[in-house]
Protein backbone atom coordinates (compact mmCIF):
# COMPACT_ATOMS: atom_id res chain seq x y z
CA UNK A 1 0.00 0.00 0.00
CA UNK A 2 1.23 3.46 -0.85
CA UNK A 3 0.48 5.14 2.46
CA UNK A 4 3.04 3.35 4.50
CA UNK A 5 4.75 5.05 7.45
CA UNK A 6 7.87 5.78 5.38
CA UNK A 7 5.89 7.75 2.80
CA UNK A 8 4.08 9.65 5.52
CA UNK A 9 7.34 10.48 7.30
CA UNK A 10 8.85 11.71 4.03
CA UNK A 11 5.83 13.89 3.37
CA UNK A 12 5.77 15.36 6.89
CA UNK A 13 9.48 16.16 6.73
CA UNK A 14 9.06 17.76 3.29
CA UNK A 15 6.28 20.04 4.52
CA UNK A 16 8.18 20.95 7.68
CA UNK A 17 11.31 21.89 5.72
CA UNK A 18 9.31 23.77 3.07
CA UNK A 19 7.63 25.74 5.88
CA UNK A 20 11.04 26.64 7.27
CA UNK A 21 12.24 27.65 3.81
CA UNK A 22 9.23 29.95 3.39
CA UNK A 23 9.72 31.64 6.77
CA UNK A 24 13.48 32.14 6.39
CA UNK A 25 13.25 33.32 2.77
CA UNK A 26 10.50 35.82 3.61
CA UNK A 27 12.90 37.55 6.01
CA UNK A 28 16.27 37.13 4.27
CA UNK A 29 14.87 37.66 0.76
CA UNK A 30 13.16 40.90 1.74
CA UNK A 31 16.30 42.06 3.58
CA UNK A 32 18.48 41.28 0.55
CA UNK A 33 16.09 43.03 -1.83
CA UNK A 34 16.00 46.04 0.48
CA UNK A 35 19.81 46.12 0.71
CA UNK A 36 20.13 45.98 -3.08
CA UNK A 37 17.57 48.74 -3.68
CA UNK A 38 18.01 51.18 -0.81
CA UNK A 39 21.58 50.70 0.34
CA UNK A 40 24.84 51.73 -1.32
CA UNK A 41 28.05 49.79 -0.81
CA UNK A 42 31.06 48.82 -2.89
CA UNK A 43 30.53 45.72 -5.01
CA UNK A 44 26.74 46.07 -5.06
CA UNK A 45 26.49 45.16 -8.74
CA UNK A 46 28.49 41.99 -8.19
CA UNK A 47 26.23 41.02 -5.28
CA UNK A 48 23.22 41.70 -7.49
CA UNK A 49 24.60 39.32 -10.14
CA UNK A 50 25.54 36.64 -7.58
CA UNK A 51 21.91 36.40 -6.38
CA UNK A 52 21.04 34.55 -9.60
CA UNK A 53 23.82 31.98 -9.18
CA UNK A 54 21.50 29.31 -7.68
CA UNK A 55 19.37 29.55 -10.84
CA UNK A 56 22.39 28.95 -13.05
CA UNK A 57 24.33 26.47 -10.92
CA UNK A 58 23.46 22.77 -11.35
CA UNK A 59 21.69 21.54 -8.22
CA UNK A 60 24.05 18.61 -7.70
CA UNK A 61 26.93 21.12 -7.58
CA UNK A 62 25.00 23.20 -5.03
CA UNK A 63 24.73 20.19 -2.75
CA UNK A 64 28.38 19.29 -3.21
CA UNK A 65 29.58 22.82 -2.39
CA UNK A 66 27.61 22.80 0.88
CA UNK A 67 29.09 19.40 1.76
CA UNK A 68 32.58 20.67 0.94
CA UNK A 69 32.27 23.47 3.50
CA UNK A 70 29.75 22.20 6.05
CA UNK A 71 30.40 18.47 5.68
CA UNK A 72 32.73 16.13 7.56
CA UNK A 73 35.90 17.50 5.94
CA UNK A 74 34.85 21.14 5.83
CA UNK A 75 37.01 22.28 8.72
CA UNK A 76 34.58 24.89 10.06
CA UNK A 77 33.53 22.81 13.06
CA UNK A 78 30.12 21.71 11.84
CA UNK A 79 29.02 18.59 10.02
CA UNK A 80 25.55 18.76 8.48
CA UNK A 81 25.98 15.66 6.29
CA UNK A 82 23.05 13.25 6.66
CA UNK A 83 21.15 15.67 8.91
CA UNK A 84 17.91 17.59 8.48
CA UNK A 85 19.84 20.83 9.00
CA UNK A 86 21.92 19.94 5.96
CA UNK A 87 18.81 19.33 3.87
CA UNK A 88 17.39 22.67 5.05
CA UNK A 89 20.61 24.46 4.02
CA UNK A 90 20.49 22.85 0.57
CA UNK A 91 16.89 24.02 0.14
CA UNK A 92 17.83 27.54 1.28
CA UNK A 93 20.66 27.60 -1.28
CA UNK A 94 18.46 26.75 -4.26
CA UNK A 95 15.51 28.98 -3.20
CA UNK A 96 17.58 32.07 -2.35
CA UNK A 97 16.78 34.10 -5.51
CA UNK A 98 12.97 33.74 -5.55
CA UNK A 99 11.90 36.32 -2.95
CA UNK A 100 14.75 38.72 -3.79
CA UNK A 101 13.82 38.72 -7.47
CA UNK A 102 10.09 39.20 -6.90
CA UNK A 103 10.38 41.88 -4.17
CA UNK A 104 13.29 43.86 -5.66
CA UNK A 105 11.41 45.35 -8.67
CA UNK A 106 8.47 46.37 -6.46
CA UNK A 107 10.81 48.17 -4.04
CA UNK A 108 12.45 49.92 -7.00
CA UNK A 109 9.08 51.20 -8.23
CA UNK A 110 7.86 52.20 -4.80
CA UNK A 111 7.32 55.93 -4.47
CA UNK A 112 9.53 57.20 -1.66
CA UNK A 113 7.42 60.31 -1.21
CA UNK A 114 4.82 58.23 0.61
CA UNK A 115 7.41 57.04 3.09
CA UNK A 116 8.70 60.58 3.54
CA UNK A 117 5.14 61.79 4.08
CA UNK A 118 4.58 59.10 6.70
CA UNK A 119 7.84 60.02 8.41
CA UNK A 120 7.00 63.73 8.38
CA UNK A 121 3.63 62.93 9.95
CA UNK A 122 5.52 61.39 12.86
CA UNK A 123 5.55 57.69 11.95
CA UNK A 124 8.58 55.79 13.21
CA UNK A 125 10.74 53.74 10.89
CA UNK A 126 9.02 50.50 11.83
CA UNK A 127 5.53 51.97 11.46
CA UNK A 128 6.45 53.36 8.03
CA UNK A 129 7.67 49.95 6.96
CA UNK A 130 4.60 48.17 8.35
CA UNK A 131 1.99 50.59 7.00
CA UNK A 132 3.56 51.81 3.73
CA UNK A 133 6.28 49.48 2.42
CA UNK A 134 4.96 46.10 3.57
CA UNK A 135 1.45 46.34 2.03
CA UNK A 136 3.03 47.27 -1.32
CA UNK A 137 5.52 44.42 -1.42
CA UNK A 138 3.13 41.82 0.04
CA UNK A 139 1.80 40.41 -3.27
CA UNK A 140 5.35 40.08 -4.64
CA UNK A 141 6.52 38.55 -1.37
CA UNK A 142 3.68 36.01 -1.52
CA UNK A 143 4.56 35.03 -5.11
CA UNK A 144 8.21 34.71 -4.13
CA UNK A 145 7.60 32.48 -1.11
CA UNK A 146 5.11 30.40 -3.10
CA UNK A 147 7.77 29.69 -5.74
CA UNK A 148 10.28 28.90 -3.00
CA UNK A 149 7.73 26.58 -1.36
CA UNK A 150 7.10 24.69 -4.62
CA UNK A 151 10.83 24.39 -5.22
CA UNK A 152 11.44 23.16 -1.66
CA UNK A 153 8.70 20.53 -1.98
CA UNK A 154 10.24 19.10 -5.15
CA UNK A 155 13.99 19.72 -4.87
CA UNK A 156 16.11 16.67 -5.55
CA UNK A 157 19.59 17.35 -6.90
CA UNK A 158 20.76 19.64 -4.12
CA UNK A 159 19.61 17.33 -1.31
CA UNK A 160 20.59 13.87 -2.57
CA UNK A 161 24.24 13.96 -1.48
CA UNK A 162 23.59 15.75 1.84
CA UNK A 163 20.61 13.60 2.80
CA UNK A 164 22.23 10.27 2.04
CA UNK A 165 19.72 7.45 2.01
CA UNK A 166 18.09 7.54 5.43
CA UNK A 167 14.33 6.82 5.47
CA UNK A 168 12.48 8.47 8.39
CA UNK A 169 15.44 10.77 9.06
CA UNK A 170 16.44 12.80 6.01
CA UNK A 171 14.30 11.23 3.28
CA UNK A 172 12.19 13.97 1.70
CA UNK A 173 9.42 13.31 -0.83
CA UNK A 174 11.63 13.56 -3.95
CA UNK A 175 14.15 11.11 -2.49
CA UNK A 176 11.33 8.72 -1.57
CA UNK A 177 10.08 8.80 -5.18
CA UNK A 178 13.61 8.25 -6.52
CA UNK A 179 14.42 5.39 -4.16
CA UNK A 180 11.12 3.64 -4.88
CA UNK A 181 11.64 3.83 -8.64
CA UNK A 182 15.11 2.37 -8.15
CA UNK A 183 13.78 -0.45 -5.99
CA UNK A 184 11.22 -1.27 -8.70
CA UNK A 185 8.17 0.10 -6.90
CA UNK A 186 6.86 2.67 -9.39
CA UNK A 187 3.37 2.37 -7.89
CA UNK A 188 4.57 3.54 -4.48
CA UNK A 189 6.58 6.29 -6.13
CA UNK A 190 3.57 7.38 -8.18
CA UNK A 191 1.33 7.87 -5.16
CA UNK A 192 3.65 10.47 -3.68
CA UNK A 193 4.50 11.91 -7.11
CA UNK A 194 0.81 12.59 -7.86
CA UNK A 195 0.53 14.46 -4.57
CA UNK A 196 3.62 16.52 -5.46
CA UNK A 197 2.10 17.29 -8.87
CA UNK A 198 -1.11 18.50 -7.20
CA UNK A 199 0.88 20.74 -4.84
CA UNK A 200 2.75 22.26 -7.81
CA UNK A 201 -0.51 22.93 -9.64
CA UNK A 202 -1.98 24.43 -6.46
CA UNK A 203 0.99 26.77 -6.08
CA UNK A 204 0.73 27.93 -9.71
CA UNK A 205 -3.01 28.58 -9.31
CA UNK A 206 -2.28 30.41 -6.05
CA UNK A 207 0.36 32.63 -7.70
CA UNK A 208 -2.08 33.41 -10.52
CA UNK A 209 -4.71 34.41 -7.95
CA UNK A 210 -2.23 36.64 -6.06
CA UNK A 211 -1.25 38.31 -9.35
CA UNK A 212 -4.89 39.04 -10.24
CA UNK A 213 -5.53 40.34 -6.73
CA UNK A 214 -2.46 42.59 -6.88
CA UNK A 215 -3.36 44.10 -10.26
CA UNK A 216 -6.91 44.78 -9.09
CA UNK A 217 -5.36 46.51 -6.09
CA UNK A 218 -3.48 48.86 -8.43
CA UNK A 219 -6.39 50.10 -10.51
CA UNK B 1 21.89 54.67 9.60
CA UNK B 2 22.59 51.91 12.10
CA UNK B 3 19.42 50.05 11.08
CA UNK B 4 20.50 50.22 7.47
CA UNK B 5 23.95 48.87 8.33
CA UNK B 6 22.35 46.11 10.41
CA UNK B 7 20.19 44.97 7.51
CA UNK B 8 23.19 45.12 5.18
CA UNK B 9 25.37 42.99 7.48
CA UNK B 10 22.52 40.53 8.03
CA UNK B 11 21.58 40.07 4.39
CA UNK B 12 25.12 39.98 2.99
CA UNK B 13 26.20 37.67 5.81
CA UNK B 14 23.39 35.27 4.91
CA UNK B 15 24.45 35.38 1.26
CA UNK B 16 28.05 34.64 2.23
CA UNK B 17 27.19 31.69 4.49
CA UNK B 18 24.67 30.01 2.17
CA UNK B 19 26.14 30.80 -1.24
CA UNK B 20 29.48 32.56 -1.62
CA UNK B 21 31.64 30.63 0.85
CA UNK B 22 30.58 27.11 -0.27
CA UNK B 23 30.92 27.91 -3.99
CA UNK B 24 34.26 29.65 -3.40
CA UNK B 25 35.54 26.66 -1.47
CA UNK B 26 35.04 24.11 -4.24
CA UNK B 27 37.12 26.26 -6.59
CA UNK B 28 39.87 26.28 -3.98
CA UNK B 29 39.50 22.52 -3.38
CA UNK B 30 39.69 21.76 -7.09
CA UNK B 31 42.90 23.75 -7.56
CA UNK B 32 44.58 23.45 -4.14
CA UNK B 33 47.17 20.99 -5.48
CA UNK B 34 47.66 22.92 -8.69
CA UNK B 35 46.27 22.52 -12.15
CA UNK B 36 47.53 19.01 -12.78
CA UNK B 37 45.10 16.96 -10.61
CA UNK B 38 42.24 19.05 -11.93
CA UNK B 39 43.25 18.40 -15.51
CA UNK B 40 43.84 14.69 -14.88
CA UNK B 41 40.39 14.35 -13.31
CA UNK B 42 38.59 16.24 -16.03
CA UNK B 43 40.33 14.55 -18.95
CA UNK B 44 39.65 10.95 -17.97
CA UNK B 45 37.57 9.22 -20.67
CA UNK B 46 34.45 8.80 -18.52
CA UNK B 47 34.36 12.49 -17.59
CA UNK B 48 34.97 13.50 -21.20
CA UNK B 49 32.16 11.21 -22.38
CA UNK B 50 29.83 12.67 -19.73
CA UNK B 51 30.66 16.20 -20.87
CA UNK B 52 30.10 15.31 -24.52
CA UNK B 53 26.75 13.69 -23.72
CA UNK B 54 25.63 16.73 -21.72
CA UNK B 55 26.59 19.06 -24.59
CA UNK B 56 24.85 16.79 -27.11
CA UNK B 57 21.60 16.81 -25.12
CA UNK B 58 21.81 20.58 -24.66
CA UNK B 59 22.34 21.11 -28.40
CA UNK B 60 19.09 19.29 -29.09
CA UNK B 61 17.00 20.69 -26.22
CA UNK B 62 17.91 24.37 -26.61
CA UNK B 63 17.04 24.83 -30.32
CA UNK B 64 13.86 22.77 -29.85
CA UNK B 65 12.74 24.92 -26.93
CA UNK B 66 13.72 28.15 -28.69
CA UNK B 67 11.56 27.39 -31.75
CA UNK B 68 8.74 26.03 -29.61
CA UNK B 69 9.05 28.98 -27.23
CA UNK B 70 8.71 31.63 -29.93
CA UNK B 71 5.81 29.84 -31.65
CA UNK B 72 4.08 29.22 -28.33
CA UNK B 73 4.46 32.86 -27.25
CA UNK B 74 3.06 34.03 -30.61
CA UNK B 75 0.14 31.64 -30.25
CA UNK B 76 -0.58 32.83 -26.71
CA UNK B 77 -0.32 36.58 -27.35
CA UNK B 78 -1.21 37.11 -31.02
CA UNK B 79 -3.52 34.44 -32.22
CA UNK B 80 -6.00 33.77 -29.43
CA UNK B 81 -6.18 30.12 -30.40
CA UNK B 82 -8.81 28.41 -28.24
CA UNK B 83 -7.21 26.67 -25.29
CA UNK B 84 -4.07 28.81 -25.34
CA UNK B 85 -5.08 30.34 -22.00
CA UNK B 86 -4.74 26.88 -20.54
CA UNK B 87 -1.41 26.39 -22.30
CA UNK B 88 -0.25 29.72 -20.88
CA UNK B 89 -1.05 28.48 -17.38
CA UNK B 90 0.55 25.08 -17.89
CA UNK B 91 3.72 26.30 -19.54
CA UNK B 92 5.03 27.36 -16.11
CA UNK B 93 4.50 23.90 -14.67
CA UNK B 94 8.08 22.65 -15.17
CA UNK B 95 9.25 25.53 -12.96
CA UNK B 96 7.08 24.43 -10.05
CA UNK B 97 7.25 20.69 -10.58
CA UNK B 98 9.80 18.36 -9.06
CA UNK B 99 12.22 16.88 -11.62
CA UNK B 100 11.67 13.42 -10.09
CA UNK B 101 7.97 13.67 -10.98
CA UNK B 102 8.93 14.52 -14.57
CA UNK B 103 11.35 11.61 -14.59
CA UNK B 104 8.75 9.23 -13.19
CA UNK B 105 6.17 10.30 -15.78
CA UNK B 106 8.61 9.55 -18.61
CA UNK B 107 9.61 6.31 -16.91
CA UNK B 108 5.98 5.19 -16.79
CA UNK B 109 5.23 6.27 -20.39
CA UNK B 110 8.32 4.87 -22.07
CA UNK B 111 9.11 1.88 -19.88
CA UNK B 112 8.58 -1.68 -21.07
CA UNK B 113 5.03 -1.70 -19.68
CA UNK B 114 4.32 1.94 -20.58
CA UNK B 115 1.72 3.30 -23.01
CA UNK B 116 4.30 4.38 -25.58
CA UNK B 117 7.22 2.25 -24.47
CA UNK B 118 5.50 -1.05 -25.17
CA UNK B 119 4.76 -0.09 -28.78
CA UNK B 120 8.13 1.60 -29.38
CA UNK B 121 10.10 -1.34 -27.99
CA UNK B 122 8.02 -3.64 -30.18
CA UNK B 123 9.34 -1.65 -33.14
CA UNK B 124 12.89 -1.81 -31.88
CA UNK B 125 13.08 1.76 -30.57
CA UNK B 126 14.72 2.10 -27.17
CA UNK B 127 13.72 5.36 -25.48
CA UNK B 128 14.13 4.74 -21.76
CA UNK B 129 17.72 4.38 -20.50
CA UNK B 130 18.92 5.89 -23.77
CA UNK B 131 19.50 9.30 -25.36
CA UNK B 132 15.86 9.94 -26.44
CA UNK B 133 14.52 9.83 -22.88
CA UNK B 134 17.35 12.02 -21.61
CA UNK B 135 16.59 14.58 -24.33
CA UNK B 136 12.86 14.45 -23.52
CA UNK B 137 13.52 14.96 -19.79
CA UNK B 138 15.88 17.88 -20.40
CA UNK B 139 13.53 19.50 -22.93
CA UNK B 140 10.63 19.22 -20.49
CA UNK B 141 12.39 20.88 -17.55
CA UNK B 142 13.84 23.71 -19.67
CA UNK B 143 10.64 24.34 -21.62
CA UNK B 144 9.25 27.52 -19.99
CA UNK B 145 12.20 29.92 -20.22
CA UNK B 146 11.92 31.25 -23.80
CA UNK B 147 8.10 31.42 -23.61
CA UNK B 148 8.18 33.33 -20.33
CA UNK B 149 10.68 35.90 -21.61
CA UNK B 150 9.01 36.46 -24.97
CA UNK B 151 5.33 36.65 -23.90
CA UNK B 152 5.58 39.94 -21.92
CA UNK B 153 7.65 41.61 -24.67
CA UNK B 154 5.11 40.62 -27.33
CA UNK B 155 2.34 42.05 -25.15
CA UNK B 156 4.27 45.28 -24.63
CA UNK B 157 5.20 46.02 -28.25
CA UNK B 158 1.57 45.71 -29.35
CA UNK B 159 0.41 45.02 -32.90
CA UNK B 160 0.54 48.48 -34.54
CA UNK B 161 3.85 48.01 -36.34
CA UNK B 162 2.95 44.51 -37.44
CA UNK B 163 -0.39 45.75 -38.77
CA UNK B 164 1.31 48.62 -40.58
CA UNK B 165 3.70 46.18 -42.24
CA UNK B 166 0.82 43.95 -43.27
CA UNK B 167 -1.07 46.97 -44.68
CA UNK B 168 1.97 47.85 -46.75
CA UNK B 169 1.82 44.40 -48.29
CA UNK B 170 4.35 42.43 -46.23
CA UNK B 171 3.66 38.73 -45.94
CA UNK B 172 3.27 37.12 -42.53
CA UNK B 173 6.78 35.73 -42.73
CA UNK B 174 8.32 39.07 -43.76
CA UNK B 175 6.43 40.84 -40.96
CA UNK B 176 7.76 38.33 -38.47
CA UNK B 177 11.32 38.55 -39.80
CA UNK B 178 11.49 42.34 -40.15
CA UNK B 179 9.25 43.58 -37.32
CA UNK B 180 8.52 40.99 -34.65
CA UNK B 181 11.85 39.17 -34.46
CA UNK B 182 14.01 42.29 -34.02
CA UNK B 183 11.68 43.45 -31.25
CA UNK B 184 11.84 40.20 -29.30
CA UNK B 185 15.48 39.32 -29.98
CA UNK B 186 16.82 40.26 -26.55
CA UNK B 187 14.03 38.39 -24.82
CA UNK B 188 14.81 35.34 -26.97
CA UNK B 189 18.51 35.66 -26.18
CA UNK B 190 17.78 35.86 -22.45
CA UNK B 191 15.50 32.85 -22.68
CA UNK B 192 18.13 30.87 -24.61
CA UNK B 193 20.77 31.62 -21.95
CA UNK B 194 18.44 30.40 -19.19
CA UNK B 195 17.42 27.31 -21.21
CA UNK B 196 21.07 26.44 -21.81
CA UNK B 197 21.98 26.76 -18.13
CA UNK B 198 19.03 24.62 -17.10
CA UNK B 199 19.85 21.96 -19.71
CA UNK B 200 23.53 21.73 -18.79
CA UNK B 201 22.65 21.39 -15.12
CA UNK B 202 19.68 19.04 -15.33
CA UNK B 203 20.02 16.16 -12.92
CA UNK B 204 16.85 14.81 -11.30
CA UNK B 205 14.65 13.90 -14.26
CA UNK B 206 17.61 12.64 -16.27
CA UNK B 207 18.93 10.46 -13.47
CA UNK B 208 15.61 8.58 -13.38
CA UNK B 209 15.38 7.93 -17.13
CA UNK B 210 19.05 7.52 -18.07
CA UNK B 211 20.20 4.55 -16.04
CA UNK B 212 23.42 6.52 -15.46
CA UNK B 213 25.84 3.97 -16.89
CA UNK B 214 29.35 5.43 -16.77
CA UNK B 215 30.73 6.04 -20.25
CA UNK B 216 27.35 5.45 -21.86
CA UNK B 217 24.32 7.24 -20.38
CA UNK B 218 25.99 9.34 -17.70
CA UNK B 219 25.76 13.13 -17.97
CA UNK B 220 28.22 15.49 -16.32
CA UNK B 221 25.94 16.17 -13.34
CA UNK B 222 25.51 12.42 -12.85
CA UNK B 223 29.28 12.06 -13.08
CA UNK B 224 29.59 14.49 -10.14
CA UNK B 225 27.23 12.37 -8.06
CA UNK B 226 28.84 9.04 -9.03
CA UNK B 227 32.36 10.35 -8.33
CA UNK B 228 31.36 11.70 -4.93
CA UNK B 229 29.62 8.47 -3.95
CA UNK B 230 32.66 6.45 -5.10
CA UNK B 231 34.90 8.55 -2.83
CA UNK B 232 36.59 10.19 -5.81
CA UNK B 233 36.40 13.71 -4.38
CA UNK B 234 38.95 15.14 -6.82
CA UNK B 235 36.84 13.97 -9.75
CA UNK B 236 33.64 15.31 -8.19
CA UNK B 237 35.20 18.70 -7.41
CA UNK B 238 36.81 19.00 -10.84
CA UNK B 239 33.56 18.28 -12.72
CA UNK B 240 31.69 20.60 -10.31
CA UNK B 241 34.12 23.42 -10.97
CA UNK B 242 33.63 22.95 -14.70
CA UNK B 243 29.83 23.14 -14.25
CA UNK B 244 30.15 26.11 -11.88
CA UNK B 245 32.35 27.92 -14.42
CA UNK B 246 29.63 27.35 -17.02
CA UNK B 247 27.06 28.75 -14.56
CA UNK B 248 29.16 31.85 -13.93
CA UNK B 249 29.54 32.30 -17.69
CA UNK B 250 25.74 32.13 -17.85
CA UNK B 251 25.47 34.90 -15.25
CA UNK B 252 27.85 37.09 -17.26
CA UNK B 253 25.86 36.40 -20.42
CA UNK B 254 22.65 37.35 -18.58
CA UNK B 255 24.20 40.65 -17.50
CA UNK B 256 25.38 41.39 -21.03
CA UNK B 257 21.98 40.54 -22.52
CA UNK B 258 20.20 42.67 -19.93
CA UNK B 259 22.45 45.59 -20.76
CA UNK B 260 21.89 45.07 -24.50
CA UNK B 261 18.17 45.02 -23.85
CA UNK B 262 18.33 48.31 -22.00
CA UNK B 263 20.24 50.07 -24.79
CA UNK B 264 18.00 48.65 -27.51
Amino acid sequence: MAWNPEARAALELTFMLAGGVVAINAVTGTALAWTLVRDEFPGKRIVNAIIDLPFALPTIVAGLTLLALYGPTGGVGVDVAYTRWGVLMALLFVTLPFVVRTVQPVLLELDREMEEAAASLGAGRFTTFRRIVFPHVLPALLSGVALAFARAIGEFGAVILIAGNLPFKTEVASLYVFEHINSDDPTGASALAVLMLLISLGVLIGIGAVRRWATRHDS
Amino acid sequence: MTARRGIRVFSLGYLAVILVAPVGLIFWRAFEHGLHPFWAAISNPIAVHALKLTVEITLIAVPANTIFGILCALAIVRHRIPGMGLVNAFVDLPLALSPVVVGLALYLLYGREGWFGHWLLGHGIQVLFALPAMVLATTFVSLPFVVREVVPVLREIGTQQEEAAATLGASALTTFRRITLPAIRWAVAYGVVLTTARSLGEFGAVSIVSGGIAGRTQTLTQYVQASYENFDQTGAYAASVLLAALAITTLLAMTVVRRGNRSA
